[in-house]
C-alpha cells in the first residue's frame, strides 16, 4: 500500500446513534513533491488527506441509511456518484442506502489540496475502498457478536449481516454496540466482484437538481442576515487607496460601510440595496500604467522570460539549430474568463472569535485557513460548510471572498451574504492566461518526424494559484500548469523537447478547467496536421507512425485507432462538402482522440459532429464518463471557437455573457459519439482531458475545406 | 408600494421598490430559490419564470410588472409529486452537471413547448438561448425532444 502509509481509526457514536467512523491518514514529508508529481502528465494523484484532525467518513444510522461525507466537492463532476459507488461495493449496500455531504472543515474529512485537476476519483480510489470494507468488516464482527454466531459464518448484502438463520442490519448493529473494536484493513475484492463499480449508475444529486432543490452558495442563508457588496476596481493593477462614504451612507437599507486596508464594503438589509449603495462609494485606486491587450501579447513572446526545457529527448538542437533547415509555425491563444454561471461569494457568520461560512469552493481547508489568518482567529474556529458549487473550472480555487463576508460579518455582528456581480465575474476573474507557441520540426524524405520542439510562452497557472504557495516555486521549477499537455506525446520521435516560457502578467491568471492543455494541444495537434500534409500522408496514420510501442503509447493508439473507426475518419473532402479533423492528447493518464465534423459557410466554421475515444482505465461510472466527454467537447468548442478577453484602457473586456461570446445550444454538436476503452490500470481522470484536443480537431477539419489554416484562438472572429 | 400576485398558484402580497427585479423578491422575500441569478442582464437566462405563461428573465422584470400576474417558477412546474413533462425528460437523460443554469433551460424549455408542442432542431435553437457552462446542450436538446414525446402521449 504506497499512498497510505499509516492510518488510524476513530470510532465513536454520532449525533441521533448512527455510529461514526474517521480515519487519520499521516501524510510524512515529500508532500510537496507528490503533489507536483501528481500533476505530471502521467504520474499517479497522490490522496492529500488532512494529517491533523480526525477525519469522518461514514456514519451508520440507525434507519440503515450509511451518510457518507465526501472530502471531494460536487460541481458538476459527479463526483458524489462516482465516489459512492465505490464505497458501496466494499460497504456491501445499495446505491439507495448512500447519502452523500459535503464534509464541513470542521468535522468532516477535509481535504488538503483541492477539488480538482481531474484527481478526485483517482486519488481516493484505493483509500475509500479500504475504509469502506474496514468499516463493513467492523460491523460484520460486532454482528456475529451480537447474534453470538461466528463471523465466518456471516455474510453481508444490502447492509444487512447473516448468516445461520439470523440477520441484523448495520443500524440495528450500530446502535446496539457501545465499544468499537477496529480491524484490520482486510483486502479488497477483485474488481468483477463489484456491482455498482463500472455501472452506469444515475446520478445521485439528479433529482435535486431537476426540481431546483439544490442548494448552491447564492442560496445559501442564515437567520438574520445582511447583504454585503465590495467595491472592486475595473483597472488591472489598480491597488486600493481610501473611499469617500459619504454619499453611499445616506442610501436607503444601508447599515453600515465597512473601510478595512485593502477594500470598502458596503452592508444593507437586501441585495439591491448593498449594489445601489456600492455605486456611490467614491474609491481612490493606485494605478501605476495604462495596459493595452496590444502590450499583453507583445509580452507573451517565446524568447521573452526564462526558459525551462521541461522535456527532451535526443538531441534536437541538432536538427534545429539556427543554421539548420526546418519547418516552424507559430500558434497563438487568447486570454480566458472562468464565466461560471454561479457567481462567486459567501455567506458568513462571526460570532464570539468563531466563523462560520457556506459557500461554493473548491479550495475548503485553504479558504477556511485565510478567513483564521485575516480575523486573527485558529483555524479549528473556522467552520467552512460547502454547497454545490455553480460551476467550479478553477475558478473557486480562489475564495477572499469567504474572508471579505466574514470581515463584513464581524463588523455588524449577524450574518452577511456577499457576491460578485457579474461585470466584476468578468473583469476580477483569476483568467487563463493568453499563450503563444512556436513548432520546429525536421522531416525526412520518408515522411518521418526527425526532431520536433515545442516552446510555449505563458502567464502563470499553477503559479498564479494559492495552491503553490511561493516558496514551493523552485521545487517544481517551472509552472506545470502553464506546460500541461505541452510535451510530446510521441515517443518514437527520435529527437525532441518541450520548452516552457514563463511571463509574469500584470492581471491574475490561474487554473482553468485544464489548465495549458487547452492552448498546447491545440498548437502541437495542429502542427501535426501540418507536418502529415507536408508528409502526403493521412493524419491519423502520420500520428500512428509516431507512437512509441509502450503501455501509454499502446493506450494513445488505440483511442486514435478507435476514434478513427468509430468516425469513419477521411482526410478528404466529404460528398456533402464537409471535412473531418482530428487531434489527440494525454493528460492525467488518460488519452483522449477526437474526430470532428465540420462545415464552413461564409467563413463561419459548423461542428456538427464530434467522435471521441476515451481510455479512462476503469470506468467508474460510464454515464458521467460520458457526461464529461460531451461537456467538455462543447466547453472546449466555446473556447477555441469564440471565447477572447481584451484589455482596453486597463480594463478587461467584455463583462457581460453575449459580448463576451460563449457556444450557445445553436453551436453544439448535433451529435456526439464518447467510445470509451477500459484497461487493467486503476480510474484516472476524465473532468479535463476530453478538452485537450477539441480545439486542433476542428481547426484542423476546417483546414480541409479552406485551405488556410488557422492558428490562433477564437477559431471564430 | 404594495404589489400582489399568484406565485405557483399562491396569492402573495409583497411591498417592495417597484423597480425592484422580479428575481430578487422570489429568491429573497418568497424563499424561492430555485430560480438563479447568473447576470442581473438578461443575458443567461438562470433567472428564467413565467409570467401568465411566457418565459421571462426575472433578472430584469421590474417586480411592478407582476401585479395581478401568474407566476410560475421551476418549485410550481411540476403538479404534486407529477414531475412536468421538461423535468421528466430531464431525468431521463440525466441532463444536469453543476446543475446551476438548469431551472432556466426547464422553464424556457416548458414555455417553448407550450408554443410549439413539436419543436425541430431549429426551433431549439431559435428559442433556446440560454448559457450553461458545463456544456450540456447536447443532453438538452435531446431531453426537449423527448419532452415534447412526453407531452404529446395522452397519460
Amino acid at each position: 500500500m504506497k499512498k497510505v502509509s499509516r492510518r488510524r481509526f476513530l470510532v465513536s457514536t454520532g449525533v441521533g446513534g448512527g455510529v461514526v467512523l474517521g480515519a487519520m491518514y499521516f501524510g510524512g514529508c515529500g508532500i510537496v513533491k507528490r503533489k507536483i508529481a501528481g500533476y505530471a502528465n502521467t504520474a499517479e494523484s497522490p490522496y492529500l488527506g488532512n494529517t491533523k484532525t480526525p477525519l469522518i467518513w461514514f456514519e451508520v444510522m440507525p434507519n440503515n441509511q450509511i451518510i457518507f461525507s465526501s472530502s471531494k466537492v460536487e460541481m458538476g463532476q459527479g463526483v458524489f456518484t462516482g465516489l459512492a459507488q465505490i464505497a458501496a461495493d466494499e460497504l456491501d449496500v445499495e446505491m439507495g442506502q448512500m447519502e452523500v455531504r459535503h464534509a464541513p472543515s470542521q468535522t468532516g474529512n477535509v481535504d488538503r489540496f483541492a477539488t480538482g485537476g481531474s484527481t478526485s476519483i483517482n486519488s481516493l480510489w484505493t483509500p475509500l475502498r479500504e475504509l469502506a470494507a474496514t468499516m463493513r468488516e467492523m460491523i460484520k464482527n460486532h454482528g456475529a457478536e451480537l447474534m453470538n454466531v461466528s463471523v465466518d459464518k456471516l455474510s453481508t448484502n444490502k447492509g444487512i449481516v447473516s448468516g445461520e438463520n439470523q440477520s441484523m442490519t448495520y443500524g440495528d448493529i450500530a446502535s446496539k454496540v457501545s465499544e468499537w473494536k477496529v480491524p484490520s484493513t482486510p483486502s479488497l475484492r477483485n474488481i468483477d466482484q463489484y456491482k455498482h463499480i463500472g455501472k452506469p449508475i444515475v446520478r445521485v444529486d439528479l433529482e435535486d437538481k431537476v426540481k431546483g432543490a439544490h442548494i448552491f452558495g447564492m442560496d445559501a442563508v442564515m437567520p438574520d442576515m445582511l447583504f454585503g457588496s465590495v467595491v472592486r476596481s475595473e483597472r488591472v493593477g489598480a491597488k486600493y487607496v481610501d473611499a469617500d462614504i459619504s454619499e453611499a451612507e445616506k442610501m436607503p437599507g444601508v447599515v453600515k460601510i465597512v473601510k478595512e486596508p485593502d477594500f470598502v464594503g458596503v452592508i444593507a438589509t437586501s441585495y439591491n440595496a448593498a449594489n445601489n449603495a456600492k455605486h456611490k462609494i467614491k474609491a481612490q485606486w493606485d494605478v501605476d500604467k495604462v495596459w493595452q491587450s496590444s502590450e499583453i501579447e507583445s509580452m507573451i513572446e517565446v524568447g521573452k522570460g526564462k526558459p525551462v526545457v521541461i522535456q527532451k529527448n535526443g538531441q534536437p538542437n541538432r536538427f534545429l539549430g539556427e543554421q539548420d533547415e526546418f519547418i516552424s509555425s507559430e500558434y497563438r491563444s487568447p486570454i480566458g474568463a472562468h464565466a461560471q454561471l454561479e457567481p462567486n461569494g459567501a455567506v458568513a457568520h462571526v460570532k464570539d472569535g468563531k466563523a462560520t461560512i457556506m459557500m461554493s469552493t473548491q479550495v475548503i481547508k485553504l479558504t477556511a485557513g485565510e478567513v483564521a489568518d485575516r480575523l486573527g482567529i485558529k483555524e479549528k474556529n473556522v467552520n467552512i460548510i460547502p454547497t454545490f458549487l455553480g460551476g467550479g473550472f478553477g475558478r473557486r480555487l480562489h475564495t477572499p471572498n469567504a474572508m471579505e463576508a466574514a470581515v463584513m460579518s464581524r463588523a455588524v455582528g449577524r450574518p452577511v451574504k456577499c457576491f460578485f456581480t457579474r461585470q466584476e465575474e468578468f473583469q476580477n476573474d483569476y483568467f487563463r492566461p493568453p499563450t503563444h507557441h512556436i513548432l520546429k520540426a525536421k522531416l525526412s524524405a520518408e515522411g518521418i518526424i526527425e526532431a520536433l520542439e515545442h516552446n510555449v510562452s505563458s502567464g502563470d497557472v499553477m503559479y498564479g494559484s494559492p495552491l503553490v504557495p511561493n516558496f514551493a516555486q523552485p521545487l517544481i521549477g517551472s509552472d506545470i500548469g502553464a506546460w500541461r499537455g505541452g510535451m510530446v506525446q510521441y515517443g518514437a520521435i527520435p529527437n525532441y523537447q518541450a520548452i516552457s516560457w514563463r511571463v509574469k502578467l500584470p492581471f491574475a491568471t490561474s487554473w482553468w478547467r485544464s489548465l495549458g492543455l487547452l492552448a498546447n494541444t491545440f498548437a502541437i495537434e495542429s502542427f501535426m496536421d501540418e507536418l502529415a500534409i507536408l508528409a502526403n500522408a493521412n493524419p491519423a496514420d502520420f500520428r500512428l507512425r509516431h507512437i512509441q510501442k509502450d503501455k501509454a503509447g499502446d493506450r494513445l493508439k488505440k483511442v486514435i485507432e478507435a476514434a478513427v473507426e468509430k468516425s469513419g475518419y477521411r482526410d478528404e473532402l466529404l460528398s456533402n462538402g464537409r471535412a473531418m479533423g482530428i487531434a489527440a492528447s494525454t493528460d492525467v493518464n488518460t488519452p483522449v482522440c477526437h474526430v470532428a465534423e465540420v462545415s464552413v459557410e461564409n467563413e463561419q466554421i459548423k461542428v456538427h459532429k464530434v467522435t471521441c475515444a476515451i481510455d479512462v482505465g476503469l470506468a467508474i461510472n460510464p454515464d458521467q464518463i460520458r457526461a464529461q466527454c460531451e461537456g467538455s467537447i462543447v466547453m472546449g468548442i466555446s473556447a477555441a471557437m469564440y471565447e477572447e478577453m481584451k484589455v482596453v484602457d486597463s480594463v478587461l473586456r467584455p463583462t457581460i455573457y453575449g459580448p463576451y461570446k460563449m457556444a450557445l445550444m445553436k453551436d453544439a454538436p448535433k451529435e456526439i459519439e464518447v467510445v470509451i476503452l477500459e484497461n487493467d490500470e486503476e480510474p484516472g481522470g476524465v473532468g479535463e482531458p476530453p478538452l485537450g484536443p477539441i480545439g486542433a480537431a476542428i481547426a484542423n477539419a476546417a483546414f480541409r475545406i479552406t485551405g488556410k489554416r488557422n492558428r490562433t484562438m477564437p477559431l471564430q472572429t | 408600494m404594495k404589489i400582489q400576485f399568484n406565485i405557483n398558484g399562491k396569492a402573495v402580497s409583497v411591498d417592495e421598490d417597484a423597480r425592484t427585479p422580479l428575481l430578487w423578491v422570489v429568491r429573497d422575500v418568497l424563499d424561492l430559490k430555485g430560480t438563479k441569478f447568473g447576470c442581473g442582464k438578461a443575458a443567461c437566462g438562470a433567472c428564467t419564470l413565467h409570467v401568465n405563461g411566457e418565459a421571462v428573465r426575472s433578472c430584469s422584470f421590474p417586480v411592478e410588472y407582476a401585479e395581478g400576474k401568474e407566476i410560475t417558477t421551476i418549485e410550481g412546474l411540476a403538479k404534486g409529486d407529477q414531475l412536468h413533462p421538461v423535468q421528466q425528460a430531464w431525468m431521463e437523460e440525466i441532463v444536469p452537471q453543476c446543475g446551476y443554469c438548469q431551472p432556466g433551460f426547464m422553464m424556457s424549455t416548458a414555455a417553448l413547448l407550450d408554443k410549439i408542442p413539436n419543436p425541430t432542431d431549429q426551433d431549439i435553437d431559435d428559442n433556446i438561448a440560454n448559457i450553461c457552462r458545463c456544456g450540456t446542450y447536447y443532453r438538452m436538446r435531446k431531453a426537449i425532444h423527448r419532452a415534447a414525446e412526453i407531452k404529446n402521449t395522452p397519460s
